[in-house]
């Protein structure tokens, strides 16, 4: 330290109180026993890698180069005590002058910075990482303030179920994938075949003949190494629906039939999963969220299915190959936004998509006090669901 | 006259339009005159007396159920919209 540094250094110890670690454990012990005093805020102003490897439980991360710039933000009450600390007490002690030049009335700064603090055998936490290769493959992510390195690993953390990984299932399960949602459950007993190629993404033709479940995992696989995928290769029934279910945090409804719907959505009900629902017909295509109990369900919507007559054989019905590409996309951003808690889910809205018109349009659903699966006297777990009628 | 709008199962009963309009100035009123003209069109949204359970009914965007059903008022201005369920997903 040359002379310049040490003038510095005397006169900011003239100004900022220092703590020793001992006595700032003690002001945090007295501030866990008496829960209802807020007043001291701990600071550490390391640099990033520095804080990666342990920092005092309850701190904030304000790093010394961005002080000025993050500090009113993180502590905006300028009345509360400041305990700054840094690896060994010295930058901590300048960054405590800063602070009283910005107003702040009691900044402090640890002596001995934080290792004296891991020295006296204090307890620290050691902060989640995510290895290089994440950091890489998530940095869009992490530079979208919604998302960001939290949101991220609340994604790897997620557990999504796909029922079908057909052609609203293939995109929607491709994109959650890629954006490192970390368990993908596939329910589909059906093969890949040549006339699914138009439109289901996941799949190719050499995969022919395989089960749809398994070959979408290997192209998930493929794409992000991350993601582990639970394959049910299976139809949801009565007898699997429930045990299916609870493993996961959202459930994403692919299904061609309406059996299916009706089942899901009163299982889901039970469990209280929310289920993105979509469905698409030639060039048109709709989606909506069923949050149990805070927004309407499938049979709020639709009390019954269509008798097997008025129904479109399912198969024969067509679809414009982009079109569950664009709907599956949508149901996948309504995935995200509800794992991460973000933005407004399309809870008690029905989107709907022209493709021929290019038009979206939105209608508004409600939810049906009467309604035998969600509504005041319901019961959810003893409803029929009607027989298969695009089976038919 | 109002406006009705077909979802895309509905457009094979009125010759394979997106939107025809009908007179009338309540729902039942509205959806008489249509029936009139495209009699296929009864069968999938009405086959008995009142509204069918898998098909919605929209009023500038909100639903008849929750409005006062048939008898809600529809001026000339206004959009219908049928929506029945749909299958959906894709094998």
């Amino acid at each position: 330290m040359g002379d310049a540094s040490r003038e510095i250094m005397r006169r900011a110890r003239q100004q900022i109180p220092e703590w020793t670690p001992s006595q700032v454990q003690d002001v945090l012990a007295q501030k866990k026993a008496d829960s209802s005093d807020q007043e001291v805020v701990v600071v550490d102003v390391r640099e990033k890698h520095e804080w990666n490897e342990g920092y005092i439980p309850g701190a904030i991360h304000v790093p010394r180069g961005f002080l000025e710039l993050q500090i009113e933000e993180a502590v905006p009450d300028k009345s509360k005590t400041v305990v700054l600390y840094c690896a060994g007490g010295v930058r901590s002690l300048i960054a405590g002058t800063t602070l009283k030049q910005m107003g702040y009335q009691n900044a402090i700064s640890m002596s001995g910075g934080f290792g004296q603090w891991k020295a006296n055998g204090y307890a620290f936490v050691q902060p989640r990482l995510m290895s290089e290769a994440q950091a890489k493959r998530y940095s869009r992510h992490m530079l979208v303030p919604e998302v960001g390195e939290q949101g991220q690993f609340k994604l790897l953390d997620s557990r999504v179920l796909l029922i079908g990984a057909g052609g609203l299932g293939s995109p929607a399960a491709y994109y959650l994938a890629a954006a490192g949602v970390g368990t993908i459950g596939i329910i589909d007993a059906d093969v890949v075949e040549e006339s699914n190629l138009q439109r289901q993404i996941i799949h190719n033709t050499k995969r022919l003949g395989q089960y749809k479940a398994e070959s979408a995992r290997e192209t998930i696989e493929a794409l992000n190494p991350d993601v582990k995928v639970i394959t049910y290769i299976e139809r949801l029934d009565e007898s699997n629906v429930a045990d299916i279910i609870a493993d996961y945090d959202v459930i994403v409804d692919g299904t061609d039939n309406f059996p299916t719907r009706y089942l899901l959505n009163d299982a889901a009900i039970i469990a209280n999963k929310p289920v993105v629902h979509g469905s698409v017909f030639r060039f048109e295509g709709q989606l909506t969220v069923f949050k149990p109990h805070e927004g309407p369900c499938y049979r709020c919507l639709y009390p019954e299915p269509p008798p097997i007559a008025l129904a479109p054989s399912c198969a024969e019905a067509g679809v414009l190959g982009v079109l569950p590409g664009i709907i599956g996309l949508l149901q996948a951003t309504e995935t995200i936004k509800l794992l991460l808690g973000i933005g407004e889910p399309l809870v008690g809205r029905l989107m709907t998509y022209d493709a021929l018109a290019g038009e979206f349009n939105e209608l508004r659903l409600f939810r049906d006090p009467e309604c035998p699966a969600c509504g005041e006297h319901a019961h959810p777990e003893n409803l029929p669901t009607y027989a298969d009628v695009c089976a038919i | 006259m109002a406006t009705v709008r077909l979802a895309p199962v509905l457009r094979s009963s009125v010759g394979g339009s997106k939107q025809v309009s009908a007179e009338g100035s309540n729902l039942n009123e509205v959806l008489a005159d249509l029936y009139k003209r495209y009699p296929a069109l009864k069968e999938q949204i009405q086959p008995e007396g009142g509204l069918s359970r898998f098909v919605n009914v929209y009023i500038n965007d909100q639903d008849v159920r929750y409005l006062q059903g048939l008898e809600t008022n529809v001026g000339p201005t206004d959009t219908i919209q049928l929506l029945p369920a749909m299958a959906g997903g894709q094998k």
